[in-house]
């Protein structure tokens, strides 16, 4: 099946419809509130809280015996949560730094899960088979009533994210003074990392535990290169995600089958990429022509200003010097005579130049201007 | 001077793992006083405003504002945080930031509306920065970020200012404005608190004074108790160098 293909079974084909629905919202919600981790600079709590939902879901297969994915996932939320707080606790309650406690509750929940896991597959139980699946993600496994779920989550997520909008902001830009207005910061916390793990839960089954985290944060680290707007970054975040979820599964259901999750993470990645060299603002590529433009403005500016030292002395302003005598200034060439000349700065006549009024008035002003965007 | 009491603080003791920052202290701070608090470094100045504004949890002790617990009469107190205290590089413009100093009296979920706005803009107004509204915060110098948080504590409309260190790091013209600011409050019958460093200029800004090294040296108006005496006893070096008027 070709790319094109794809798109013309996509709104027919059940299964696909399905998936694709499926990682689209997934992508479009982790990108939302990945936006919120990325600022809280607590990108590596999405990777600690997926791997701390493995043991969570194995538990729940224990207890029930039955691979419901509903249950499944209520089991990571709970196991997530858990490994949330005790982050949390650990940090308030110990010298030991953020980064060291996430370390920490990943790799023993991980432990835990991958413990229970092989456990489980020891079993004489001809329904444990498939569990793994939650290591690397299987999108093909989505069935309707998962999209509905993660629909619902989503759409609840946005309810609650507009109701705390003005909340939420003041926390992430500034805690201690959120305090000092009087609003409950562990509650408005507690909102903002309860949604984070739900998301990560729901993306449980289609990316799995293992690149989780990936999907949280890229869409918001390249929806940050393009804007300096919160909510415009939220939204952008929502939809570098949402189209990483769709291309994701297009190529992988193009090609072979590839697994979707690992594609899903690599279009992200080329969001991240993308965003990261051409963002107007803050892409490297426009820093580079910035910098180059300013560094041959500067160039003309220098000779400008030399011209204007010799100029200075005659009564006339515009008294035509020979070219020769600026043979000695470094960083004239005839190419930035001419850009001079373009500007009408200067004007030159055979092998003379003479300062335009303009270009004197330029000069003279040049230590007092003020910035043209203020 | 008013003899109203504007802040009352008793038996406040703020420990880190056992080592005490704060050391058990009483403080009554009159109405309608600029005062600083002075110390060496690690001298609890910081921590004994995050302290009365429960930013920190102290371990005993209790903090009132005009007779009532603060956390009745929180809606009376400003802050500003000390500008190095944020990451000036989120996504969001100077007015939003001054706006957020209107968040406290319309309390949870209502948003901002056009007198909200007015409020943001009138304090951005007093501060200098109205021309810079619209800029990306990360764009802004030290000084002006300086008067972007000072904005935000006008736009709170209390009674009491909290101000963390709101000299450091930013240029004569902007000290000289942040100080007439803060003078006006003070005629308007406002309370200010100034954590401040440079000694110098204390008898020139300020008419009320704490002297503070874990414990409180001593509590006043400047021209009684800023001299080399105090001065010896917080600093803890014989301090001849100090402006005595």
């Amino acid at each position: 099946m070709s790319i094109q293909e794809y798109f013309q079974l996509v709104w027919n084909d059940y299964t696909l419809r399905t998936i694709t629905g499926g990682t689209a919202v997934l992508g479009a919600i982790c990108g939302m509130l990945g936006s919120f981790a990325v600022l809280r600079k607590e990108s590596l709590l999405g990777d600690a809280i997926s791997h701390a939902a493995l043991p969570g879901i194995a538990l729940a297969f224990l207890i029930t015996g039955a691979k419901d994915s509903g249950v499944l996932l209520l089991g990571a939320l709970v196991s997530g949560l858990i490994g949330t707080f005790w982050i949390r606790g650990i940090t308030s309650k110990t010298h030991l730094k953020s980064d060291t406690a996430l370390g920490l509750i990943l790799s023993i929940f991980f432990g835990f899960g991958m413990l229970l896991l092989t456990f489980i597959q020891k079993q004489p139980n001809a329904n444990q088979a498939g569990l793994d699946k939650y290591l690397f993600g299987q999108a093909a496994t989505l069935v309707e009533s998962d999209v509905r779920l993660m629909i619902i989550v989503t759409g609840i997520s946005l309810v609650v994210m507009l109701l705390f909008w003005k909340e939420f902001k003041l926390l992430l830009f500034d805690e201690d003074y959120t305090k000092t207005l009087g609003f409950n910061t562990k509650f408005i916390d507690i909102i903002i990392t309860f949604l984070i793990v739900l998301a990560i839960v729901l993306g449980l089954q289609t990316v799995g535990v293992v690149l989780m985290s990936a999907i949280l944060l890229a869409p918001a680290a390249a929806a940050r290169q393009w804007t300096n707007n919160l909510s415009t970054m939220v939204i952008l975040a929502a939809v570098f995600g949402a189209f990483s979820g769709v291309f994701g599964t297009a190529i992988s259901a193009s090609q072979n089958n590839l697994s979707t999750g690992p594609v899903i993470v690599l279009v992200a990645g080329v969001f991240v990429l993308f965003s990261f060299i051409f963002s107007p603002k803050r892409g490297l590529l426009f820093r580079e022509i910035r910098f180059r433009k300013n560094r041959s403005d500067l160039q003309l500016m220098k000779t400008l200003q030399f011209m204007y030292s010799i100029a200075e002395e005659h009564e006339n302003i515009s008294h035509p010097h020979a070219i020769r005598i600026l043979n000695n200034f470094h960083g004239f060439t005839k190419t930035s005579l001419k850009k001079l000349e373009n500007e009408g700065l200067i004007a030159i006549n055979g092998q003379d130049w003479a300062l335009t009024p303009k270009g004197f008035k330029q000069a003279q002003e040049m230590y007092n201007q003020k910035p043209a965007n203020e | 001077m008013n003899e109203k009491v504007a802040i009352k603080i008793d038996d406040l003791t703020v420990a880190y793992n056992y080592k005490p920052v704060l050391w058990d202290i009483d403080l009554t701070i009159p109405e309608s006083v600029l005062m600083a608090i002075v110390g060496p470094n690690g001298a609890g100045k910081s921590t004994l405003i995050k302290a009365i504004l429960g930013i920190i949890k102290p371990i005993a002790g209790s903090v009132s504002i005009y007779g009532k617990p603060y956390q009745k009469n929180r809606k009376l107190v400003a802050y500003v945080p000390q500008k190095g205290s944020v990451d000036w590089d989120f996504p969001t413009t100077a007015f939003d930031v001054v706006l957020m100093g209107t968040y406290g009296k319309l309390g949870w979920i209502k948003r901002p509306g056009q007198n909200e706005k007015k409020i943001a803009l009138e304090a951005m107004e007093k501060v200098g920065m109205l021309a810079f509204k619209n800029r990306q915060i990360s764009q802004l110098s030290g000084g002006q970020q300086q008067r972007v948080f000072l904005a935000r504590a006008l736009a709170q409309d209390a009674s009491i200012y909290f101000m963390d260190e709101p000299f450091q790091g930013v240029d004569a013209t902007t000290e000289i404005a942040i100080i007439n600011i803060l003078k006006e409050l003070r005629r308007a019958g406002k309370t200010v608190i100034v954590v401040h460093h440079d000694l110098q200029t204390v008898p020139e800004y300020f008419d009320w004074v704490t002297f503070l090294n874990v414990k409180k040296i001593a509590t006043g108006p400047v021209k009684d108790i800023f001299n080399d005496d105090n001065l010896t006893k917080t600093y803890g070096i014989n301090y001849k160098v100090a402006v005595n008027k």
